[in-house]
């Protein structure tokens, strides 16, 4: 042994304390984006030091089976990273976190299979709780993957029968787990790991795709917590500060979520979703009159505002309309108005989905503001050009006790001076709540697809301006 | 033969010594750390910091390249074998999670504050 590998070697836990701080200042960077870029810098640095490090530290390393299952990883990664549009952001991210989920099962059953030593009681508890939060991981995010990427595998599933059977798979695994940790059964632990498997999968499947932003966020959280587990079964710090550092974020993702939603996680992950509420509110029968318009006179009402709000939704991200609302966005600034951005935290299909596909368009940062930044400034609002959002600006939460959604945060576009919704049909959200902004007088609808719809007022604005 | 199973075995690096309360405290001080950090983030990066996070979790690549190794002198052992399946899938994480952030982050641009240039062709004389 060579003097430097003898030094990393002795000193491990120093290095792995810097990567540990680095990590830490990853998370840090982010509460700017002036100083993101640096964080992710820290973090691709802190990784190379644990990587690097644990070469020197493992015993008799397969050197070429590393390095090549690196390189390999490392090719797909770089791919996908490169080649990935930032609409697909949300079910790339979940499959990420199944690939966590499936590397800390397969690396709990390789210590498991190390030895044929029995592991300590304390060894063999963390193995089983690293394991099954690894396998609820991975399936549960693979089944959210097929979900957001709207696989037909990926169905949701309904019935009285869902719950009882997540318990029974949710106690027996328990069950498994219990008899592992008590005789060292091997198959014990297998069987734990299969019904860890078939329950993550049970679990997501009742949950509309409404509520993917709690999911992949709660998802993100476990991945952490696998990672965790890990750390404790190695007694290796580094990835227990990283594990702990990634669930917390996670959970409070997850929180920041269920709060814009004015719902409970409880509620979101076993109360089903809030379809069996549909048409239970409002709807008293009578015909409601709604007043079609077309894109030309939106563009033309926009043009001649001086303050415009626009408020994206899932439907801008479906119709890949960002970069005609970018468009749209310039040329208005161009004729002098002012024109901002309204995000709901729950607006898409995870957290942050929205800035990302306008910051690709390019929109500035600056002119992006959050739902408490911008819902005192709807009153001074001429127009708002809500595309492809329902339930964000449903006004049955704030007006309504009996709607399902009471009490949930909106943005308050209602009070601005006139309303204009880009939606493709008037059927109703994913919520199945008619939304009485749309009846409203100072309402006017735009049937169509979102990109298209968009692309109309910027020609109707070039054109018809001067 | 059980000596040296032990021995081949990465046990001192696996299996810790430390206490159990020891590592605990680390785990619960680490949480308070990343509650209080997470909460500084601004909204506008939450997908960003996903993207990230999940390169982060996949630190346990260091579990299993610990287990990527030889035991009693045979390479191919179920052990060796999901620890390089393990190796694989958290190095797609890492490389592909911190170049996919890397590729957001560098989206989001603050207002240029440029000349009012309504024509590309004017603006270069002057």
């Amino acid at each position: 042994m060579s003097d430097l590998t003898n030094f990393i070697a002795t000193n491990a836990d120093w290095f792995y304390l810097v990567g540990a701080i680095l990590f830490v200042l990853t998370l840090r960077g982010l509460s700017s984006p002036k100083t993101a870029i640096r964080g992710n810098r820290f973090g691709m640095a802190a990784m190379a030091i644990a990587v690097i490090t644990t070469f020197f530290l493992a015993e008799g390393p397969i050197l070429w089976m590393i390095v090549g299952a690196m390189v390999l990883g490392a090719v797909v990664g770089m791919w996908k990273a490169r080649t990935v549009a930032m609409t697909q952001m949300p079910e790339t991210v979940a499959l990420m976190h199944s690939f966590v989920g499936l590397a800390a099962v397969a690396i709990a059953l390789a210590t498991v299979l190390h030895t044929e030593e029995a592991y300590s009681t304390i060894t063999r508890l963390e193995l089983f709780i690293g394991c099954f939060i690894g396998a609820i991981t991975f399936s549960a995010s693979f089944f959210a993957f097929g979900k957001l990427a709207a696989k037909s595998w990926a169905k949701t599933l309904v019935g009285g029968w869902v719950k009882p059977v997540q318990a029974i798979l949710f106690i027996a695994m328990i069950g498994f787990g219990a008899v592992y940790f008590m005789t060292d059964s091997l198959p014990a632990f297998y069987a734990m790991t299969v019904l860890a498997i078939i329950f993550g999968w049970m679990w997501i499947a009742p949950i509309g795709g409404g509520d993917m932003p709690v999911v992949v966020s709660l998802l993100n959280s476990f991945s952490g917590w696998a990672a965790a587990g890990i750390g404790f079964t190695l007694g290796n710090s580094m990835l227990i500060i990283a594990g702990s550092l990634v669930g917390s974020s996670g959970a409070i993702l997850s929180y920041i979520m269920c709060k814009a939603m004015n719902r409970s996680l409880l509620n979101v992950l076993f109360g089903g979703m809030g379809t069996t509420a549909a048409a239970a509110g409002g709807d008293d029968g009578a015909p409601k009159n709604y007043k079609a318009g077309s894109a030309e006179d939106a563009g033309f009402l926009m043009s001649n505002a001086s303050n415009v709000v626009i408020v994206p939704g899932y439907g801008m991200a479906q119709g890949r309309a960002q970069n005609a609302v970018k468009e749209l966005y310039e040329l208005l600034k161009e004729e002098g108005v002012n024109v901002r951005f309204a995000i709901h935290p729950v607006a898409g299909r995870m957290p942050g989905h929205m800035n990302v596909l306008l910051a690709e368009a390019d929109v500035p940062y600056d002119d992006i503001l959050e739902m408490d930044e911008i819902n005192s400034d709807f009153a001074s609002t001429d127009v708002v050009l809500v595309i492809g959002a329902n339930d964000v600006v449903n006004p049955s939460a704030k007006e309504d006790p009996t709607s399902p959604i009471f009490g949930m945060p909106i943005l308050e576009v209602t009070k601005a001076q006139t309303v204009m919704v880009i939606k493709r049909s008037m059927s109703t959200g994913y919520a199945g709540l008619d939304n009485s902004l749309f009846y409203m007088d100072k309402t006017m609808m735009i049937f169509g697809d979102a990109k298209k719809m968009v692309e109309e007022m910027v020609r109707s604005i070039n054109g018809g301006g001067h | 033969m059980i000596a040296t199973v032990l021995a081949a075995a990465p046990a001192g690096a696996a299996m810790s010594s430390t206490p159990f309360v020891a590592i605990f405290t680390v785990f619960v001080l680490a949480i308070f750390v990343g509650y209080y950090v997470v909460w500084g983030v601004t909204p506008a990066l939450h997908t960003p910091l996903m993207a990230v996070t999940n390169a982060l979790s996949s630190i346990v690549i260091v579990g299993a390249m610990l287990q990527t190794v030889t035991i009693d002198g045979s390479v191919f052992t179920p052990t060796s074998l999901l620890g390089a399946f393990a190796v694989f899938l958290a190095s797609i994480n890492i490389f592909g999670g911190f170049a996919v952030t890397e590729r957001m982050l560098s989206m989001f641009k603050p207002k240029v504050k440029k000349a009012p240039v309504v024509d590309a062709d004017n603006g270069g004389d002057a």
